[in-house]
């Protein structure tokens, strides 16, 4: 038993200053909270180079190893939704065809797979390594949904993916496509546990904030059911599907292009572009646009810093293009859609939106620059995607598509185009999230680990930088070669035997 | 309520050590009982299936352990910095080694997977061991509730202790020598042939690293974490439990003895997940109730009381967990169904 007297402590004060100091009401609620808001602020360049500050190395660590990880998930997540349809074909068609198609994107899916539970093992365990005043002030409520995920869907996953992969004789079709459906909602219900904990963080709701200024959880469906997660949940997924069919239809265009395998190109080319085309469009409208005034409307600093506006207006315009100064205050070579903002977020073209000016500095995000830019480069990718499966979608249905070189050759150069955008998405969530780690309630430079030097974490970031390069080496190549056997392997027997027989 | 989730989630970690640990072990032995690259790939299939599976456990138990004791997972976590993540980048070269030998073939590929493989599984026992050592041996908590430990300061127990001491070394080599035999006799269990009859053999002569080890650092332990001691002495219903690892220990070297060895595989299989069984419980009761002493003054440890979260979360957290549980208990039944019986040399490949 605890020795008698001691009290129960979720959070040391030493660690985390004194509770009125880490525990802020949300910037720009109330003026009493703007005033003791500046009072704590440090910058945390102040001690000399930015980068010997522990601070910035633990949020280089966790962006790095994050931004990777969600490189592979997002593949595995969007192909294994085309995985079903695949399998669906076959069983319903009764067309063998489907079936190698299906299994040489298996291939490629377990490839990525494995890369996405090795990187995301880290993942996992920096909470408490890198972070771990924000663990133990928020580990009983993000806890939840973090456990809840390797409870419910990694082992769903793992289980059937191991049946998938290397049970079709075994299972019969029924079988295997049942697995291969076990593997979509396993990956999916794990793709909305980690959003709903990003959204917690985002958007904290259902909590109570204990005698100490401990975070403790009030409610769990108000924890699942945040607003936030489920219109984050749809534009991350949907993401991940463009990732998947652009993924699809530039390995067909490469086949048709280079006349191999052209059966499959046509296969592959037609399913990513009918359903790259629902999902292109659907990222924008509802998806992105809903996001955009979950933003506007629960974290209006982010919005005023990721749209460039740096002074409140009547009729707020939006840039396309431009280039933010922080010192001066100003976007530099500005080209805007006047009164767009405000049509936006509010649904009136003179509505007025708190720009930059509104919201004491200490507050605003801490990289404006990173966040304005990729925000603005997921917006344009997302319109260059729709444009794009607009037109593959209209030669596909003049059955021109197949023969059409120059749309062909577009399918394959942007392959890596939604990676790219998914990525920058990303940051801007994340970034915009700054100051905070939990918005409003906990700054991100209170919760790093209190007794982790930079050094120490140098050493580990710089092994991860060197271990994920050698990763990325080998996925690539691995994928490669899995692209140049194609679905139908020259030789008879894969030669690449399972390690489970 | 935090006494539940105390044993549930030494229950999840116990999971993990079994089946884990025997994935481990085959790693360990693979370069010593297969000769031949088919005889290679005859181990690499005993595990193949069920490696990442087994891995889900390590992260179902971290993930139990955030929720439940987050205190306990910011300072443990962040206390342990190197060496869990040096036991990740280990985790990233296993899985990938054994994931891809079997993509990239050719002559000069699988050697340096194999060894890569065998190299990674072998450090994550030690490094395994240690880490429990640690938690035993009590770390350097201070008033705020952190510590920091590098990986080695001058190897004697004492207030500037590291990872690495003379105790936690000896912990990590007794769980190289219970992996390695684990291992050895799940591969017996999986194969036939020569491998078998070479895993066998291994095994025979790991039991008596395995028992040498088991006596000294029973010992050695007493001395080191008095908590063990007492716990027994106040409480001697818990004798059962070292009583089940000195069961398993001696059931073990039964069913292997003579000729009769391949027949009982699986007997000594289940015996060596005793043993272990039995030594984890051990140490989880022993500690009890502490889940992270400190080793500087005893006030500063962690217990399951002042490391909880709030009791709403952990009373709604036993609900979902149960369901989960349940469910994945389902699935790795039949998962091991489906994949049960003995391996064969060059079987049948499907998918990849
Ligand atoms: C293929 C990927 C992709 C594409 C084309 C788009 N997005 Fe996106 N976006 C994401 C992938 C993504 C993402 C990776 O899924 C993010 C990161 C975090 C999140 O919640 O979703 C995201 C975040 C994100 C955010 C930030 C939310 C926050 O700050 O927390 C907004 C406002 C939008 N999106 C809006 C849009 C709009 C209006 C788009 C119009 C074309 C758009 N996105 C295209
Ligand atoms: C996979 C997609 C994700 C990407 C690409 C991503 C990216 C990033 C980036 C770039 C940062 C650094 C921000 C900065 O330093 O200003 C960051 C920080 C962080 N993110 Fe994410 N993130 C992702 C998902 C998540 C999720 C799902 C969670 C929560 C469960 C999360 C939690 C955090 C935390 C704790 C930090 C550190 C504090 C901070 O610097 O903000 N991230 N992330
Ligand atoms: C900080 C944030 C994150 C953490 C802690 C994390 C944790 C993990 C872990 C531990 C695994 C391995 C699971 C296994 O062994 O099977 C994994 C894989 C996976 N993660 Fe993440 N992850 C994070 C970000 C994300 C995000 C933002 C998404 C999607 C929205 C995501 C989706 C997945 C999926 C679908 C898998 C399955 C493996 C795969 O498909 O590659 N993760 N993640």
């Amino acid at each position: 038993m605890a020795s008698p007297g001691r009290t129960v402590r979720f959070l040391h004060r030493q660690d985390v200053g004194p509770a009125e100091a880490w525990y802020r009401p949300v910037a720009g609620v109330s003026p009493a909270a703007r005033a003791t808001a500046g009072q704590a602020s440090r910058c945390p360049y102040e001690k000399g180079a930015p980068l010997d500050d522990a601070l910035a190395i633990h949020r280089l660590h966790f962006a790095f190893t994050v931004t990777f990880h969600y490189l592979f998930p997002q593949l595995t997540m969007g192909l294994a939704l085309l995985l079903v349809i695949l399998k669906t074909l076959a069983l319903r068609t009764g067309e063998e065809h489907y079936n190698p198609a299906a299994r040489f994107w298996a291939r490629i899916f377990g490839i990525s797979f494995v890369l996405g539970v090795v990187t995301g093992i880290p993942m996992e365990f920096q909470f408490g390594t890198n972070w771990a005043a924000f663990s133990r002030a928020a580990g009983g409520v993000i806890g939840q949904t973090l456990a809840m995920e390797g409870v419910f869907s990694f082992f769903l996953e793992s289980s059937f993916l191991g049946l998938f992969l290397f049970g079709e004789k075994r299972l019969g079709p029924k079988g295997h496509w049942f697995a291969g459906l076990m593997v979509f909602l396993g990956s999916w219900l794990s793709g909305y546990l980690i959003v709903a904990t990003d959204a917690w963080m985002q958007h904290p709701v259902g909590y109570t904030l204990g005698p100490k200024g401990e975070i403790l959880l009030a409610s769990f469906w108000g924890l699942l059911l945040n607003r936030w997660a489920l219109w984050q949940y749809a534009h991350t997924m949907n993401g991940a599907v463009i990732t998947a069919c652009f993924v699809m239809a530039g390995v067909g265009a490469f086949y048709l292009l280079s006349n191999r395998h052209e059966a499959y190109g046509r296969t592959f080319v037609r399913l990513a572009v009918v359903v790259g085309v629902v999902a292109a469009i659907l990222q924008l409208f509802p998806f992105g646009e809903a996001q955009g005034r979950m933003v506007a409307h629960y974290q209006p600093t982010t919005l005023a810093a990721m749209e460039g506006l740096f002074e409140t207006q009547q009729g707020a315009p939006i840039a396309i293009l431009g280039q933010p100064d922080i010192q001066k205050k100003r976007l530099d070579n500005p080209l805007v859609v006047p009164r767009m903002l405000s049509f936006l977020t509010y649904r009136r073209w003179r509505a007025k939106v708190q720009g930059l000016d509104n919201f004491p500095p200490e507050n605003w995000p801490d990289m404006i620059p990173l966040l304005y830019y990729s925000y603005h480069m997921m917006l344009g990718l997302g319109t260059i995607f729709i444009a794009v499966m607009l037109v593959a979608a209209w030669l596909l249905w003049q059955g021109r598509l197949y023969t059409s070189r120059g749309t062909l050759w577009v399918l394959m150069l942007c392959l890596p185009l939604p990676f790219i955008a998914n990525t920058a998405g990303w940051i801007t969530a994340e970034v915009g999230r700054q100051p905070w780690v939990i918005y409003g309630l906990l700054r991100t430079r209170d919760g790093i680990s209190p007794q982790v030097s930079a050094g120490n974490a140098w050493f580990t970031l710089i092994g991860f930088m060197g271990m994920y390069t050698v990763l990325s080496i080998l996925f690539l190549f691995l994928v490669y070669r899995e692209i140049e056997r194609g679905p139908e392997p020259a030789t008879a027997a894969p030669a690449a035997g399972g390690t489970r027989g | 309520m935090e006494t539940v989730w105390y044993c549930l989630i030494a229950g999840m970690i116990a999971i993990y050590v079994l089946l884990d640990g025997f994935d481990l072990g085959a790693g360990i032995i693979h370069l010593f009982v297969a000769r031949s690259d088919a005889e290679r790939r005859q181990v690499l299939a005993s595990i193949g299936p069920v490696w990442d599976g087994n891995e889900v456990w390590l992260l179902a138990a971290g993930g139990t352990l955030y929720f439940a004791f987050p205190a306990l997972y910011a300072s443990g976590f962040s206390g342990f910095y190197l060496p869990l993540m040096i036991v990740l980048w280990l985790l990233i070269l296993r899985g990938i080694s054994i994931e891809f030998r079997n993509h990239i073939e050719g002559p000069a590929w699988a050697p340096l997977w194999d060894v890569l493989f065998c190299f990674s599984s072998l450090l994550l026992a030690v490094f395994y061991g240690a880490a429990l050592g640690n938690v035993v041996r009590g770390v350097p908590l201070d008033a705020s509730g952190y510590f920091f430990e590098p990986l080695w300061t001058n190897f004697r127990l004492g207030p500037e202790t590291g990872i690495l001491d003379w105790y936690t070394i000896l912990i990590g080599l007794a769980a190289f020598l219970a992996l390695t035999q684990h291992g050895a006799l799940w591969v017996g269990l999986k194969t036939a042939g020569p491998v078998q009859e070479r895993s066998l053999r291994l095994a025979r002569g790991t039991w008596w690293g395995v028992a040498a080890s088991t006596v000294v650092i029973t010992w050695v332990t007493i001395h080191v974490q008095p908590q063990v001691y007492s716990n027994l002495s106040g409480h001697p219903w818990g004798y059962v439990f070292p009583a089940l690892a000195l069961a398993g220990l001696l059931a073990m070297r039964w069913f292997l003895r003579g000729q009769d060895a391949a027949q009982n595989d699986r007997k000594a299989f289940l015996a060596s997940c005793a043993y272990l069984l039995g030594m984890l419980t051990s140490v989880v009761f022993g500690l009890y109730p502490y889940v992270l002493p400190a080793s500087s003054n005893p006030a500063y440890g962690l217990t399951a009381q002042n490391a909880k979260a709030a009791d709403y979360g952990l009373r709604i957290g036993l609900v979902w967990w149960t369901i989960g549980m349940v469910l994945a208990g389902g699935y790795f039944v039949f998962l091991y169904r489906h994949f049960a019986g003995k391996v064969k040399v060059g079987a049948e490949h499907e998918g990849y």
